[in-house]
């Protein structure tokens, strides 16, 4: 059994109108029946870009929100169900790590009455003595210096103030937490200081992690499981590699090839799909498979009419698609959107110089995990120690690149004018 | 030469007896026609205030402008105000990060795109209209007539975005500025933006200096980078060198510390220790040394200077870069 399991979770919100009585006049279907399970000791990551739920659907484990319909079991207790007092002593088990480490942190109170303010509440150490040697522990493991005690917030930079954020989760000794946007306030150096520290306690703790955020890489980089939520329903879940490897939603498809990859070589041979429009409201849904309306592949009828479940296609890959096979397969036309190419066409390539060009080649033959051929491929190239054959290998990387980039000029040379390509026909 | 050149910009705020904190310390770099040039740096280290330098849009008072910045010959730093405001918006515009704060909340957005070509297209009535409506439908607005009624919140993130653009491009600028214009919008609208972008340097020939956080944004689009860290240009070079070849410890280790979508699961990141607040003054040494996996004693003696440029114009700004050969033998390693 799985330790935190998501039966149907619905939350609705709903929309009042009048000024003496409130009517409701609608809801905002901000999460729409989600089903999921996420196992002891593991990451779960859930993406989908703003307004997908992805938030509520976090705070609803918590009951921050209340839960409009489904149940959510933790352990075999029904959160959904659980009354006041219960509760709250059972939160204990589930923390939560906020977005916007500043605004989550109350800045008159020093770091020990934050962090033992939990504690507390909990009744755990049995004085302040005993919670603070508690604290020190958890502060050394989040990297923080013990002397934070008795400093306030604002005396910490932003990553300082997410590892107190952690701490805040961790002194509690929850099983299960839920970090909501752990690294998107922080600046990219600091970003991965984060997401390391993440995978550290989780080693050494054996926590559970629900990581929700809007970066597929950093998701990616962090779960074991993935799913993407659409306008507030599981779309695809998936192992994190199989998910990477090879996407099945068409929505998964599109979010994926837009998420730029800060390596040009990559880039030059990648394809974006291009949606069309933006997301529709979450309080006017669309009929059928919410995505139909933004689909490059929608089909006429069924995708507008029904809305397609979660179904298994092998390998705890699931997917909300009724025409996932066949998109896969080719066998379905793509209807609309737009494929692009995600480099610039125009964009001026300056070969690189010849030594460098010599190392650059093998990089361009093959993925970046494949080092052992990688290091074979240049085995040739940059073992060579003798100046002639260094020239050899050089000649020879630049063939390689001209094949590959016939219209680029290969002679570093050339006057700087005439680098310019010109710009190849819009292919659309 | 170049359309745009900034020769040892320097931004400094404060002074008249308040401390002095100096933004931009030194930045020198040039913008061709249908050229696309990166400033790419973390926040606090000077690209958005580069920007606002360069547009005139900085505050008269508390702060000190130095160097030069020649656009098409002349300097904007001593061209009087109303020259500079001909050319800002008709020659060079800007397109800014947050579009609901870049946009008049009680204005529709007709007035707001007519204005610019009242301004400097000297348009009126409903010839203006008609050409501001034709901008929104260039720019990918479905239903431009109508959208011209309607005020800023009723549009979407992105379409906000693809308005400032419009109103960016209404006198067809030479020179554009974008200011982190993806970082408020979601990664499927940023691909259209991006898309959009593209396609207005590569048909109308529009310079344009590319202000982002985002590395993998740069990849892509930008011809040439600089790498940016606190006021000063660590490293520049074209895309391809850049990114296979970083030789500034903070592009190397920065490049190092993104989570990839394409790369192998399960391998630890490697993250630049510190903040960016464990800095040095510039004057002392390198301003990163403190956060510096390379650090020896050379890194405290003076400012470091750029290197002359090597292949693809490739300059960098350290006494102890990570070199080629290094990284040659950690291949077949």
């Amino acid at each position: 059994m799985s330790l935190l399991e998501l039966d149907g979770v619905k939350v609705h919100f709903p929309i009042k109108r009048g000024v003496l009585f409130d009517r409701t006049v609608g809801h905002v279907y901000a999460v729409d029946g989600v089903s999921l399970k996420v196992e002891a000791g593991q990451t779960y990551g859930l993406v989908g870009e703003s307004g997908c739920g992805k938030t509520t659907l976090g705070r609803s484990v918590l009951r921050l929100v209340d839960i409009t319909e489904g149940s959510v079991v933790l352990d075999g207790t029904d959160l959904a169900k659980l009354p006041g007092e219960e509760l709250r002593r059972f939160r204990r088990r589930l923390q939560m790590v906020f977005q916007d480490p500043l605004g989550s942190l109350n800045p008159r109170q020093n770091i020990e009455s934050i962090l033992s303010e939990g504690m507390v509440a909990h009744g755990i150490g049995k004085n302040q003595e005993e919670r603070r040697e508690k604290i020190k522990s958890i502060l050394d493991k989040v990297g923080l210096p013990s002397n934070a005690l008795s400093r306030y917030p604002h005396e910490f930079s932003g990553g300082q103030r997410q590892r107190i954020g952690i701490a805040r989760a961790l002194v509690l000794e929850p099983d299960v937490i839920i970090c909501d946007e752990p690294v998107s306030a922080l600046d990219v150096s600091v970003q991965a200081q984060v997401i390391n520290l993440l995978d550290e306690l989780q080693e050494e703790l054996g926590l559970t992690y629900v990581v929700i955020a809007h970066d597929l890489a950093v998701v990616r980089h962090i779960s074991d499981t993935i799913g993407v939520m659409y306008l507030g329903s599981l779309v695809e879940e998936a192992p994190s590699d199989a998910l990477y490897a090879e996407p099945k939603h068409p929505y998964t498809k599109a979010l994926m090839s837009a998420v730029p990859v800060p390596d040009p070589e990559v880039e030059d041979k990648r394809e974006r799909i291009l949606l069309t429009g933006d997301l529709p409201s979450p309080a006017n849904p669309p009929s059928g498979c919410r995505f139909h309306t933004r689909c490059p592949w929608a089909q006429a009828q069924r995708c507008s009419t029904e809305r397609p479940e979660l179904r298994d296609v092998g390998g705890g890959h699931r997917v909300a698609c009724h025409f996932a096979e066949e998109i896969a397969a080719g066998t379905v036309k793509r209807t609309a959107g737009e494929v692009v190419s995600a480099t610039r066409e125009g964009v001026e390539d300056a070969p690189v110089s010849e030594e460098l060009a010599a190392a650059k080649v093998p990089e361009q033959a093959g993925p970046p995990e494949q080092e052992s051929t990688k290091a074979e491929a240049v085995g040739t190239a940059a073992k060579v120690e003798k100046a002639d054959k260094a020239v050899e290998a050089a000649e020879q990387a630049e063939k390689l690149v001209k094949a590959e980039k016939p219209d680029e000029p290969a002679e570093q040379d050339v006057e700087p004018a005439e680098q310019d390509v010109e710009p190849a026909d819009k292919a659309t | 030469m170049s359309l745009l050149t900034v020769d040892e910009l320097t931004i400094t705020f404060g002074g008249r007896g308040r401390k002095e904190s100096r933004a931009v310390d030194g930045v020198s770099f040039e913008v061709d026609q249908g050229q696309v040039v990166g400033l790419v740096g973390e926040s606090g280290c000077g690209k958005s205030v580069t920007s606002l330098a360069l547009m005139g849009l900085l505050p008269h008072k508390g702060v000190t402008i130095g160097g030069r910045a020649d656009f098409d010959g002349a300097n904007l730093f001593t061209m009087s105000p109303s020259a500079r405001r001909d050319l800002r918006g008709s020659e060079m515009a800007m397109i800014f990060q947050d579009p609901l704060s870049s946009l008049n909340p009680v204005v529709p957005l007709g007035v707001q795109v007519t204005e610019i070509l009242e301004r400097h297209r000297a348009m009126k009535g409903e010839a203006a209209r008609k050409e501001a409506a034709h901008l929104l439908d260039r720019v990918g607005i479905p239903d431009p007539t109508r959208r011209l009624k309607e005020y800023p919140h009723q549009l979407s993130g992105g379409m906000r975005q693809r308005a400032l653009i419009a109103m960016a491009v209404a006198c067809a600028p030479r020179m554009l500025i974008a200011d982190e214009p993806t970082t408020a919008l979601d990664v499927t609208i940023q691909a259209q933006i991006l898309e959009l972008l593209k396609e207005l340097v590569d048909q109308e020939g529009t310079a344009l200096l590319m202000i982002t956080h985002d590395l993998g944004v740069v990849a892509g689009l930008c011809d040439q980078v600089n790498v940016l860290y606190a006021g000063k240009v660590v490293e520049s070079a074209g895309r391809r060198e850049l990114f296979g070849h970083p030789t500034h410890p903070y592009a190397h280790g920065l490049l190092g510390s993104i989570p990839r979508l394409d790369a192998p699961r399960g391998e630890p990141l490697n993250p630049i220790r510190g903040s960016i607040n464990d800095r040095i003054a510039w004057a002392d040494g390198c301003a990163f040394a403190p956060r510096c996996d390379r650090y020896e004693m050379g890194c405290l003696t003076g400012t470091p200077q750029l290197s002359e440029p090597r292949a693809a114009g490739h300059q960098v700004r350290c006494v102890n870069p990570v070199l080629d050969d290094a990284k040659a033998e950690e291949v077949p390693a």
